[in-house]
């Protein structure tokens, strides 16, 4: 493609400055994206896939670091549910994160120093402001659809109650409009298992190259715990012991339920930033789409004509079935069209993430049906 | 259109009006709903029990919720539709009595359709053979019937007038065919009635 600002690896200094909802401004924004597919001469065949905590642009494309395929490759591609042989598929970096966006790993201009810990503190509305200065960027006027599971399912929800002229349907998977405190509770266990780590040093890491590691893959390790399901753990590690006969009276990893998470906290260190995982955390707990349109949910759907497309799991319990159903009702008060289903699934809240047939079905159901 | 319907839903989507707003309640897989969209341009909304009928309607597009009737409906404004639809779902609500109110508040009409319970084929499996019928109407055993509270032509008409709600309509089936409202507690298999508060 000639055009410049579509395709792989691209990054664009948004114009102006982004206004923040806890007050303050940021300037020169950039912003890590990726496109798949061509963009039809009207635009009417665009489709943002916004991305969870600790994902990124890398929807559709092997992931740099890790040398991994797409996030999500069986959802978006040529053929596949979110089909790019006719749509255009647009996945950013979500500002505060670390893969290319303006995050606390930045460099302040006014300081030439990384933000550390005076990056502001960002939220979901913020992340769809930046994602709507990139739309224009790219010429979009109006999505033919938002996609987004999780953290990804807040912006989503986020995009009709903020630019309610701009995108006609909305796909909200395994997600909820606010954290509970039990959420709250888990995200706040993660970042002081951060912050307890000396070499987290107030933030400022940076320049020592020596990243406090350590308390990052604990915050991992028990974020992990609540992406699966207790079944789903109990087949796949049950009691049984890691690469020994018998248990071995001291702290190793005996069990291999024990061994996984580490291995999971530690590949997490090598491909992320510790303050990035502080501020997208904070964004996440801060969300509640009610509160911020004068308590009642269905407030925040009554401007825009968009369609609503929700997905849940069974096994989730980050964010169970009775939120997105809050959601589901709020719809039906504020008149929306709406699509809900509750899918099983042994997998908890990663299932999201994983081929699953019928959630392909519904989602690629539901976005033929917006034709 | 309509040759491909369920009858009781044929019957339905024979008397709603083209572009009218629909909530059908217990939709299934959405075989009306898409009917309804398709041939008479209604904007049909849906809510249904099963997750497989919920994927496959939300698959062919239209707006299905996975819920339930005895519980999911209170969040729907009054009147928000013209047409609310509870077909063979009436018999397995816990609470049909809360449903049916909630169906005249959501809707300007209300469709109901249910197996008649008084058939003369129900009352005789029951009469000469002392079991509960098993019938092409009502297929599963006593233990695993969704069929909760069985109702006769009858006890409806009564249920209706007791509560004041207007009859704007009446049609009775039997072998997939209209027949006449007379001997329908006994003769009828099915019953659709259109009814409005």
């Amino acid at each position: 493609m000639d055009d410049q600002r579509f395709g792989l690896a691209r990054k664009v200094t948004l114009p102006g400055l982004l206004r923040l909802d806890g007050g303050g401004t940021l300037s020169g924004v950039e912003i890590a994206y990726e496109t798949h597919g061509q963009l039809a001469p009207d635009g009417g065949n665009a489709i943002l896939i916004c991305h969870a905590l600790t994902m990124d642009q890398h929807v559709g494309s092997v992931h740099p670091r890790t040398g991994k395929p797409g996030w999500w490759a069986a959802m978006v591609g040529p053929g596949k549910p979110i089909d790019t042989d006719t749509h255009c598929v647009i996945c950013s970096n979500v500002i505060g994160s670390c893969m290319g966006s303006t995050g606390p790993g930045s460099i302040d201009p006014s300081t030439g120093q990384p933000y550390a810990m005076t990056f502001p503190v960002i939220t979901i509305r913020d992340m769809v402001r930046a994602q709507a200065m990139l739309l224009d960027h790219l010429g979009i006027a109006t999505l033919k659809a938002v996609v987004g599971g999780s953290m990804g399912g807040m912006q989503a929800l986020s995009w009709p109650a903020t630019f309610p002229e701009r995108v006609r349907s909305v796909v909200v998977i395994a997600s909820t409009a606010r954290h509970t405190a039990q959420n709250i509770a888990f995200h706040e266990v993660g970042r002081q298992a951060v912050m307890a780590d000396p070499k987290w040093r107030g933030g400022d890491y940076y320049r020592h190259d020596d990243p406090p590691a350590a308390g990052l893959a604990v915050a991992r390790m028990a974020a992990h715990i609540t992406y699966l399901s207790e079944a789903g753990l109990t087949e796949k590690f049950g009691r049984k012991l890691q690469a020994r006969q018998a248990k071995g009276f001291g702290f190793d990893a005996d069990f291999q339920v024990e061994s996984y998470l580490r291995h999971q906290g530690l590949s997490f260190v090598d491909r992320f930033d510790a303050n990035s995982y502080l501020y997208i955390t904070r964004a996440m707990d801060y969300f509640d789409l009610a509160e911020e349109h004068g308590g009642l949910l269905a407030n925040a759907f009554r401007q825009s004509a968009a369609r609503f497309c929700l997905v849940s799991f069974d096994t989730d319990w980050l964010y169970p079935t009775i939120e997105s159903r809050h959601i589901v009702h709020a719809l039906n008060a504020a008149g929306r069209a709406a699509s809900f289903v509750e899918l099983s699934s042994p997998y908890g809240h990663d299932a999201f993430l994983l081929d699953a047939p019928e959630m392909n079905r519904v989602v690629e159901g539901f976005l033929r049906g917006g034709a | 259109m309509t040759a491909s319907l369920r009858p009781d839903l044929a019957v339905i989507a024979g008397h709603v009006a083209a572009g009218a707003r629909v909530l059908d309640i217990g939709c299934g897989d959405g075989a009306l709903m898409a009917a309804l969209r398709d041939e008479r341009g209604v904007d049909a909304r849906g809510l249904e029990i099963d997750a497989a009928n919920v994927a496959a309607a939300v698959g062919r597009g239209l707006p299905v919720v996975q819920g339930d009737a005895d519980r999911d409906l209170a969040g729907y404004p009054d009147k928000s539709f013209d047409y609310a639809i509870l077909s063979q779902t009436l018999q397995t609500c816990r609470a049909p009595d809360h449903v049916l109110d909630e169906l005249l508040r959501i809707g300007r009409r209300a469709f109901v359709s249910f197996p008649n319970f008084a058939h003369w084929r129900v009352r005789l499996s029951l009469l000469v053979g002392g079991r509960m019928p098993v019938t092409g109407l009502l297929p599963e055993q006593w233990y695993d019937t969704p069929n909760i509270h069985h109702v006769t032509i009858d006890d409806f008409r009564a249920f209706v007038r007791e509560r004041q709600v207007t009859v704007e309509g009446a049609w009775f089936l039997s072998r997939r065919r209209l027949r006449g409202a007379a001997g329908a507690n006994l003769l009828a298999e099915h019953a659709v009635f259109l009814l409005r508060r």
